[in-house]
């Protein structure tokens, strides 16, 4: 069996088991199901700015805000449908991406990380201050007009778990080709030895704001996705936390690899759902698993296994 | 008179108080190989990383090809033509030997990636290593992975800092058979402390001191010249 189609056997399947997952589980895990999927979209784009390219970004949840407040606003203030308000989502995280890159490319490393916090910050701050455009923290539910796709309403079950696989099957086979492109190469690239990519001929600002942009894209649909699918945008969704978390559930999951973001998401949720049930003090546990895993596991689950066993793994 | 690939005029830089190359006029032929020797701290590197555009030259100009490169970032540079191997063996540990070598090749656009990494493999004699982690190589091997990325990058000139250092007599014995074959196609600045290695491989031969050109010539006058002797050995011993 080549290599190329075991990669495409294995990410179907997963795809595959996802479907029969939504099929199989109760409503409740269902659901569950739909926002890790449309956060595990999150993690990916996180993942090909960070676990990809090296770009450890704190600002992510400015692009995850942009697509949800392009989107919702969009619904909620010009009366969009919800397909346009996707799209315009999807732009607005590329687009806040590209001009914070502009940016925060020049600086490298710490200063990186300051630097898009700040932005991210910024963005949060913006949202409260102009409450009267943007609902500010209270935020504002998403109309039901916006949540139809297709003739079908997002805001019931089924259509929801269909159109969050749809959503997350297209970004992860979109990753799975960029990845295996020319230009996954180059990001590895920039990420592995910058100086050597540059005497290569590559421009590593260049390169970088590409897969930053790239990265924006994903943060901005899944954000307009999570608006749009459970029908509320808010405030909290642009504080650094949402920042933090998809830089966990790539840590978890597997830095640099097609599939950890999803595997991250997925434990994560659960930890913290567990958790929650035994103490209020939940972050705690989560911290703890943290540490064991950067201490013990720092590529991840799918990053150990791959370094182990699974050479292939993409 | 021979065509000129490389040319630099009044070259200079300084790092803080220290003139690291000071009004350095430097050529490049179409096809030879020009040693670029001196004492360690006589500017070589700096050099070669002001013609490769690793750091910007406060005075001076840099053509090639007969086209001002100046202002042009190193990245550019590298694409126009001037592919430049690292002292300091610079490789991409953590990937294959394929995907190095596979990065230089699409830097330049080339289509049939797999012969093209092959070719440059089979150059330096790498080709059944493809598949393995670049850093699991020795050392040696790990120099002869950096030549074949700068061939890949199927440059018209190439800068090779120091390719010798470290590599067992075999190793540097075949790395001066593959320079033979590289020219005249290629033009190779070679900077070099083995003298065995410059004196076999190197057409001219340029001496820099304190960021100075202290002579340039042919070897063999390069050998008798006492100045370069003194920058060497030291004056009293030159003279015994």
């Amino acid at each position: 069996m080549s290599v190329r189609v075991r990669i495409w056997g294995l990410h179907l399947a997963v795809l595959l088991g996802l479907w029969a997952l939504q099929q199989v589980l109760p409503p409740y895990h269902a659901n569950n199901l739909a926002r890790i999927m449309v956060l595990a979209v999150f993690a990916m784009g996180y993942n090909i700015a960070f676990g990809y390219t090296g770009l450890l970004s704190l600002g992510h949840a400015l692009f995850f805000a942009a697509g949800m407040y392009g989107a919702g606003l969009a619904v909620w203030q010009l009366e969009w449908a919800a397909l346009p308000a996707l799209a315009l989502g999807l732009l607005a995280g590329g687009v806040a991406a590209g001009l914070v890159g502009l940016l925060a490319l020049r600086t490298a490393g710490v200063s990186f990380m300051i630097v898009t916090l700040m932005f991210a910050q910024a963005g949060y701050l913006a949202i409260l201050y102009f409450g009267r455009v943007t609902g500010g923290d209270e935020g504002f539910v998403v109309e039901a007009a916006g949540r139809q796709l297709f003739g079908a309403d997002l805001a019931t079950d089924g259509p929801r778990a269909v159109a969050s696989l749809a959503l997350f099957a297209v970004a992860m086979l979109a990753n799975l080709v960029l990845t295996g492109s020319p230009f996954g190469r180059v990001m590895v690239a920039m990420r592995e030895n910058e100086e050597r990519s540059r005497m290569l001929g590559y421009n590593p600002f260049a390169v970088k704001l590409v897969a930053l942009v790239i990265s924006g894209v994903y943060s901005g649909i899944a954000g307009a996705a999570y608006g749009v699918m459970f029908g509320y945008v808010g405030a909290n969704f642009a504080t650094v936390q949402y920042s933090i978390l998809p830089l966990l559930y790539v840590l978890l999951g597997g830095l640099g690899t097609v599939l950890g973001p999803l595997l991250g998401a997925v434990l994560m949720f659960y930890l913290v759902d567990f958790a929650s049930s035994l103490t209020s003090a939940y972050l705690m546990v989560v911290g703890v698993a943290l540490v064991v895993l950067v201490l013990f596991a720092p590529l991840g689950v799918l990053g150990t296994l791959r370094e182990r066993w699974l050479k292939w793994l993409p | 008179m021979v065509a000129m690939i490389l040319q630099a005029r009044g070259l200079s830089h300084h790092f803080g108080g220290l003139q690291a190359v000071d009004a350095v006029d430097f050529e490049l032929a179409k096809g030879e190989v020009h040693a670029l020797i001196g004492p360690n701290g006589a500017g070589k590197t700096t050099l070669v990383n002001l013609l490769s555009g690793r750091i910007r030259a406060q005075a001076g100009q840099i053509t090639l090809g007969g086209r001002d490169i100046t202002a042009l970032p190193a990245h550019l540079r590298v694409r126009s033509g001037i592919a430049y191997t690292f002292q300091i063996t610079s490789i991409y540990q953590r990937l294959s030997v394929f995907a190095n070598v596979a990065l230089a090749c699409q830097s330049h656009g080339t289509r049939e990636l797999r012969t093209a990494v092959a070719e440059a493999l089979e150059l330096v004699g790498l080709q059944a290593m493809a598949e393995l982690p670049a850093g699991t190589l020795s050392y040696g091997h790990q120099r002869l992975l950096e030549l074949a990325m700068g061939l890949a990058l199927k440059p018209k000139v190439l800068i090779l800092d120091e390719p010798t250092q470290g590599l067992a007599a075999g190793e540097i014995k075949r790395f001066k058979a593959l320079i033979g074959i590289l020219v005249p196609d290629i033009s190779v600045l070679l900077i070099e402390h083995n003298m065995e290695v410059v004196m076999d491989l190197a057409d001219r031969i340029t001496v820099l001191n304190f960021g100075r050109v202290l002579a340039h010539g042919a070897p063999a006058a390069i050998k008798a010249n006492r100045a370069v002797q003194a920058a060497y050995l030291g004056a009293d011993r030159a003279e015994t």
